[in-house]
């Protein structure tokens, strides 16, 4: 089995991940660009499960679905709560502790 | 094949868990005035999980044979380490909710959730003392990390809440996401996420640099959890936004539960790879200690100031860990000394953050200005503050000296040009550190008090939570051996 396409594609969702991280504005964009990352780290985990035929990988990827669907869900909550008190979800906006 | 469970070793979580259900089930059957009620049975219920504990240890001190009791194939284990630190969290849960019960009575809270919440991340934390295998801890750091993000954000129509959730909840979840990529690329070369199988496998490793990446990685994703430079922006935001109480226990409790991770993954996994965390750790405790403390020198805001303070004393901890890979005995000296510092600061910022709390309730103010002559107005309260500013500051006979006594015992025996030029860099910043903690105690006793200033009125549970920190504070700084023992029976358990 060939297993760099899948490290190669891995890594590049993760960099992906991260530069929508530092580079988007909006509260939902940073959300989603988080669960890419998440989502490569499931790509390699399910790779090397295959790839070494051991099962511990694909339950490991099963926890981190599950707990990233936590994640983003109280991620959302936070957004919301933002956008309710300002009308707004951009994250530039967010900046009265400072020092 | 069914696994076998052993049910005294899981009792402290069965214990917690069951009061998770009741609390959450009595705020829905308790008319409004009395759901502060729901405190009361959260209490309870921390007291009754430390007594599992405490059956758990009845044979550590007495005999050399304490068997460590392992469950799920060695996955989770219950053994001298996993209970100091599980009555270490029992007991700084049960101050933090003598020092929020009035606090959340008093504001406009929702008071059976905070209660659940609070316990469900110390649920985490306890499994986080047993977690030996890379899911368990994932999900043991997650389990402490997300009640804490909505704890945060606990005044929902306080804009500064707001934002202090929304900063911890991005940075919580990113370092998340980059520690799993570090994990997933360990379990790819070791083939295992069992921590012993991890160590067995970078025994013979082959000299990859691949490595040193997932190493790399893993580590900067703890850093986040324990507000490490260059790690830590979230840290003082967050404080200064979340209500007191919040802040009190993500200083202290939540940020322990990453260093413990930080400690088992490193003495149970990582530990033969040296050159793996060994550099990475160095430099996170030397930036640590000295941004920590140069920041916190020009903090006019108390709550501010006691955030880089802690920012600097998690570089105090980590310090002793830069050099435990030289041999087994520099190891379980450093894993002491990170245990016992960590105990010692679990006592000394509590207390700190309880008695900002109790000044809080009549100046309405976290301005050290605010501070100015509370050793005319209430002078019971003022002493206490400055035991613990000199504790923190490690002033002998206070536990916080004990604690920097064995970091810096650490780091001379293990010897080298890297650890005295760390023990030298930490040796300079407390002295730097003692500026500000001295310049708060001089606030209190030297500066007149603001016209009309009066002692606040102090409620009996933030009374006793204050008491119980000075007493640690101040028994533990005069016979340190209570400390050093427990210290050495967890070293003993993990580094043999």
């Amino acid at each position: 089995m060939m297993l760099n396409q899948f490290l190669i594609l891995s890594a590049f969702l993760f960099c992906t991940g991260i530069y929508g991280v530092l580079a988007r504005r909006n509260g939902v964009l940073v959300l989603m660009s988080v669960e890419l990352m998440l989502n490569a780290v499931n790509i390699n985990l399910v790779a090397f499960s295959a790839f070494r035929a051991s099962v511990e990988g694909q339950v490991f990827a099963l926890f981190v679905i599950t707990i990233a669907a936590a994640e983003v869900g109280i991620g959302l909550a936070i957004v919301l709560l933002i956008y309710r008190n300002s009308r707004n979800s951009d994250l530039d906006n967010i900046d009265q502790l400072k020092g | 094949m069914n696994p076998v469970v052993d049910y005294h070793a899981l009792a402290p979580e069965i214990v917690l868990t069951a009061t998770i259900v009741v609390v959450l089930i009595a705020d829905l059957l308790f008319p409004e005035r009395d759901r502060w009620q729901t405190s009361r049975i959260a209490s309870i219920g921390v007291l009754g999980a430390l007594i599992p504990v405490l059956t758990l240890a009845s044979g550590v001190f007495t005999d050399n044979h304490f068997v460590a009791r392992s469950m799920f194939g060695g996955a989770y284990v219950v053994d001298e380490y996993a209970l100091v630190l599980k009555g270490f969290f029992l007991v700084t849960t049960y101050i933090v909710l003598l020092l929020s019960i009035d606090e959340i009575k008093e504001g406009d809270y929702y008071q059976g959730e905070f209660w659940y919440l609070l316990l469900s991340s110390v649920l985490g934390m306890l499994i986080m003392s047993s977690a030996r295998d890379l899911i368990s801890i994932f999900v043991a750091l997650e389990l402490i990390s997300i009640p804490t993000f909505v704890l945060a954000g606990w005044q929902k129509h306080n804009s500064k809440s707001n934002e202090a959730a929304i900063k911890y909840y991005l940075i919580g979840v990113i370092s998340s996401a980059v520690m799993l990529y570090g994990m997933s690329l360990i379990y790819g070369l070791s083939g295992t996420t069992m921590l012993r199988g991890i160590f067995v496998y970078l025994q013979h490793a082959p000299d990859l640099g691949l490595i040193l990446v997932a190493c790399f990685l893993t580590l900067a994703g703890f850093a986040f959890k324990i507000s490490a430079v260059p790690f830590h922006f979230w840290a003082p935001d967050t404080y200064e936004g979340a209500p007191t109480p919040v802040t009190a226990f993500l200083s202290v409790a939540s940020k322990a539960g990453g260093f413990v991770a930080l400690l088992t993954i490193i003495f149970v996994g990582l530990y033969p790879q040296t050159d793996g965390w060994q550099p990475v750790l160095w430099f996170l405790a030397a930036a640590s200690m000295t941004v920590g403390n140069l920041t916190a020198l020009r903090q006019n805001n108390i709550v501010r100031m006691l955030a880089y303070s802690s920012i600097a004393q998690g570089g105090f901890i980590l310090a002793p860990l830069a050099v435990a890979g030289g041999s087994s005995n520099h190891g379980r000296d450093a894993f002491q000394a990170v245990v016992i510092y960590l105990l010692i600061y679990g006592a000394m910022n509590l207390g700190a953050f309880a008695v900002v709390i109790a000044v809080a309730r009549r100046t309405r103010s976290g301005a050290i200005s605010s501070y100015a002559g509370l050793g005319v107005t209430s002078p019971a309260l003022a002493v206490i503050m400055t035991i613990f500013l000199f504790s923190l500051a490690g002033v002998p006979p206070l536990a916080g000296w004990f604690a920097k006594f064995v970091m810096f015992r650490a780091l001379l025996d293990a010897g080298g040009s890297w650890a005295v030029a760390l023990a030298v860099i930490a040796a300079v910043n407390s002295v730097i550190a003692f500026f500000y903690y001295a310049g708060v105690a001089r606030r209190i006793w030297f500066d007149a008090p603001a016209e009309g200033a009066t002692a606040p009125r102090i409620p009996a549970a933030l009374n006793l939570s204050i008491g119980l920190c000075v007493t640690a504070v101040v028994v533990v700084g005069v016979y340190p051996q209570l400390f050093a023992r427990l210290g050495d029976v967890a070293a003993r358990s993990i580094t043999g």
